[in-house]
């Protein structure tokens, strides 16, 4: 039988959407028993929404000053401290969970599934390839704990109907001080979440300024939507690095996704595969982006978006 | 600083649309332009600037591969790096043992500081800093944009999801760069020349005494779901249209 451990994604007081579409992707293995572990300075908060989800039964809370940070130098040997008994440790593709599941994997002497996307048994997955362009099924030994990050655009997140019971978890292990944490510059936003929102409005290189880049926000507002950008237009300091979308970027689903003055290059398009629905607004009718989307629109942005701004009062 | 080690990664170009064989075997790259990683350029151009501010004395690049790496090995040379190091095997190692494999040049070098490449564009694993830090039990620092060094210690500012984060690391340690830690010089062709002459060193991966075996085997190789290509409205009247029909609206 599976026992699977997950580790929670957080902030200190908020657990990140993406720790539950980790808990649905743990959830598809047959009869896998899960619990969810949560590294904080107090973890309370976190725990009692962790209990929440449904499928996990039990959740651990490993509170210690040294876990107020996210740093995967101390949070690792904490986790390999608690790993035994387990046949797998999930984390999510977040860049929490991309920064520490490895090295958890190594410290357990086992390589890692990066970007796990789809279950196929207990020990067979799929994981995308070549910035998407491939899908390889992989086998892990099922004499070895399976470490895997979870690709959270495959997964739609786990209900919130469950009553976990909460545990505390006394933990020894060796916690360096060789890695210190200095502070966090978090971008301020109250539009909705890039990796959650329904919808998302992107601009690419095409917008030509930070200024000019407002149009995209405008519209973003008008939806209710969320902000991305491709790298070109982050590159150039139009927005901040954390709007981007693609390979190296945010992989997102929304429902709906508008991408603006972006031609669509392999690396942009890999992080949008799973959106309902994608619209391309970009003055070149062969731009590549244009080969799928589900609506395309060829023009100039700077005339057709505040039209579309005007249509949709 | 005495020593930065860069990891150089032979992977197919990245402008290179790679295709799943018929049969499933695995991905068909006969043929394809080969580049060095995109990141680990970065990484490379990371280290030579290090060096060029007076902070390092020497920049080596590793690669383990085949013996074509050798012209990954070059490139880097060409940049600027003072020699090379190629770990020759023809097989694909997995991360783990990628890892170990670049521990064991570590504890030849010595260096203060490795850098490599946040992510390989072949297999797009992401783990090879991680787990090599892990294996050596010293910091890492991945996902760079911003590198700074003072007294032994690093401050390194992280390309994380919420925004950017700034940890300090104590060296040495192992460094993952991201896309705008900086921008990559371009090769003069004078350098290529007396990038001939720099020392290039091979070592059969059997020398370093590591076992090279699949743990993660790959058993099937699929192309992507693809999208289909949709309609086109001639304007916006004809787009919110569209998206009412869709209940998006
Ligand atoms: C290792 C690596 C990783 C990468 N990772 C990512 C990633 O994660 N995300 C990502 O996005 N990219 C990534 N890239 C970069 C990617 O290859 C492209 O360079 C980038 O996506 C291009 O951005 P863009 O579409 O905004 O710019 P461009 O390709 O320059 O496209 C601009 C588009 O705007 C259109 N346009 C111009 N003016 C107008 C106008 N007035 N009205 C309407 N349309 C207009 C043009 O027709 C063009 O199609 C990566 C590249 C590498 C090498
Ligand atoms: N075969 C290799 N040779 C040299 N460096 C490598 C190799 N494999 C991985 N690396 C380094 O590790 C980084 C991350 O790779 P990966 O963990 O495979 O995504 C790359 O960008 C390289 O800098």
């Amino acid at each position: 039988m599976s026992k699977i451990l997950i580790i929670a994604d957080h902030d200190g007081s908020n657990l990140n959407a993406a720790t539950a579409k980790c808990v649905a992707c743990a959830n598809q293995i047959a009869g896998a028993e899960i619990h969810v572990a949560i590294f904080a300075e107090d973890g309370s908060a976190v725990a009692a929404q962790a209990s929440a989800l449904d499928a996990v039964s039990k959740v651990l809370k490993v509170d210690n000053p040294a876990n107020k940070s996210p740093l995967a130098a101390v949070i690792a040997p904490q986790v390999t401290a608690i790993a035994a008994g387990y046949t797998h440790v999930f984390g999510a593709s977040t860049t929490f969970g991309k920064d520490l599941m490895p090295r958890v994997a190594a410290l357990l002497g086992v390589n890692q599934i990066s970007d796990l996307m789809e279950v196929v048994d207990a020990h067979t997955f799929k994981r995308p390839i070549y910035a998407g362009n491939a899908i390889v099924t992989v086998e892990s030994p099922a004499d070895q704990i399976t470490v895997a990050t979870v690709r959270t655009a495959s997964f739609t997140a786990s209900g919130q109907g469950g009553s976990a019971t909460i545990e505390f978890a006394a933990v020894t292990a060796a916690i360096p001080t060789h890695t210190r944490y200095i502070e966090l510059k978090a971008g301020k936003s109250d539009r909705p979440d890039l990796q959650t929102a329904s919808t998302v409005v992107s601009g690419g290189r095409a917008l030509g300024s930070a200024e000019k880049f407002q149009l995209i926000y405008d519209l973003a507002d008008a939806l209710g939507a969320g902000v991305g950008a491709s790298r070109a237009a982050v590159d150039a300091g139009y927005v901040p690095n954390e709007l981007q979308v693609g390979q190296t970027g945010k992989i997102i689903a929304p429902e709906l996704y508008i991408a603006i003055g972006i031609s669509g290059a392999i690396q942009h398009i890999t992080g949008i595969k799973d959106a309902g629905t994608i619209v391309a607004i970009n003055k070149d009718e062969d731009a590549p982006i244009f080969e799928i989307a589900d609506i395309g629109l060829v023009g100039d942005l700077f005339s057709v978006v505040p039209e579309l701004q005007a249509a949709l009062k | 600083m005495d020593k930065i080690l860069v990891g150089l990664k032979r992977v197919v170009d990245y402008n290179v649309r790679v295709r799943v064989k018929s049969d499933g075997s695995g991905v068909d790259i006969e043929g394809a332009k080969m580049s060095i990683n995109p990141f680990d350029e970065i990484a490379l151009e990371e280290a030579l600037r290090i060096k060029e501010r007076g902070e390092a004395s020497e920049v080596i690049v590793v690669s383990i591969g085949p013996s074509e790496a050798q012209q990954q090995l070059r490139t880097g040379l060409a940049m600027g790096a003072d020699r090379a190091i190629l770990i020759e095997t023809g097989e694909t190692i997995d991360a783990l043992t990628g890892a170990k494999i670049l521990l064991e040049v570590v504890k030849k070098e010595s260096p203060d500081l490795v850098i490599v490449g946040k992510q390989a564009i072949d297999n797009d694993n992401n783990q090879t800093a991680q787990m090599l830090a892990a294996l050596w039990d010293r910091p890492q620092a991945t996902f760079a944009s911003k590198v700074e060094f003072s007294d032994g210690v690093a401050k390194v500012t992280r390309e994380v999801d919420v925004g950017l984060e700034t940890i300090e690391i104590d060296l040495p340690a192992v460094i993952s760069a991201d896309l705008r830690l900086n921008e990559p010089r371009y090769v003069k062709l004078p350098d290529i020349m007396k990038a001939k002459k720099k020392p290039l060193e091979q070592i059969p991966v059997a020398d370093l005494g590591i076992e090279i075996g699949e743990q993660i085997k790959e058993v099937k190789f699929e192309a992507p779901a693809q999208r289909q290509k949709g309609i086109v409205v001639q304007d916006v009247a004809g787009l919110v249209a569209a998206l009412k029909d869709k209940g998006l609206l």
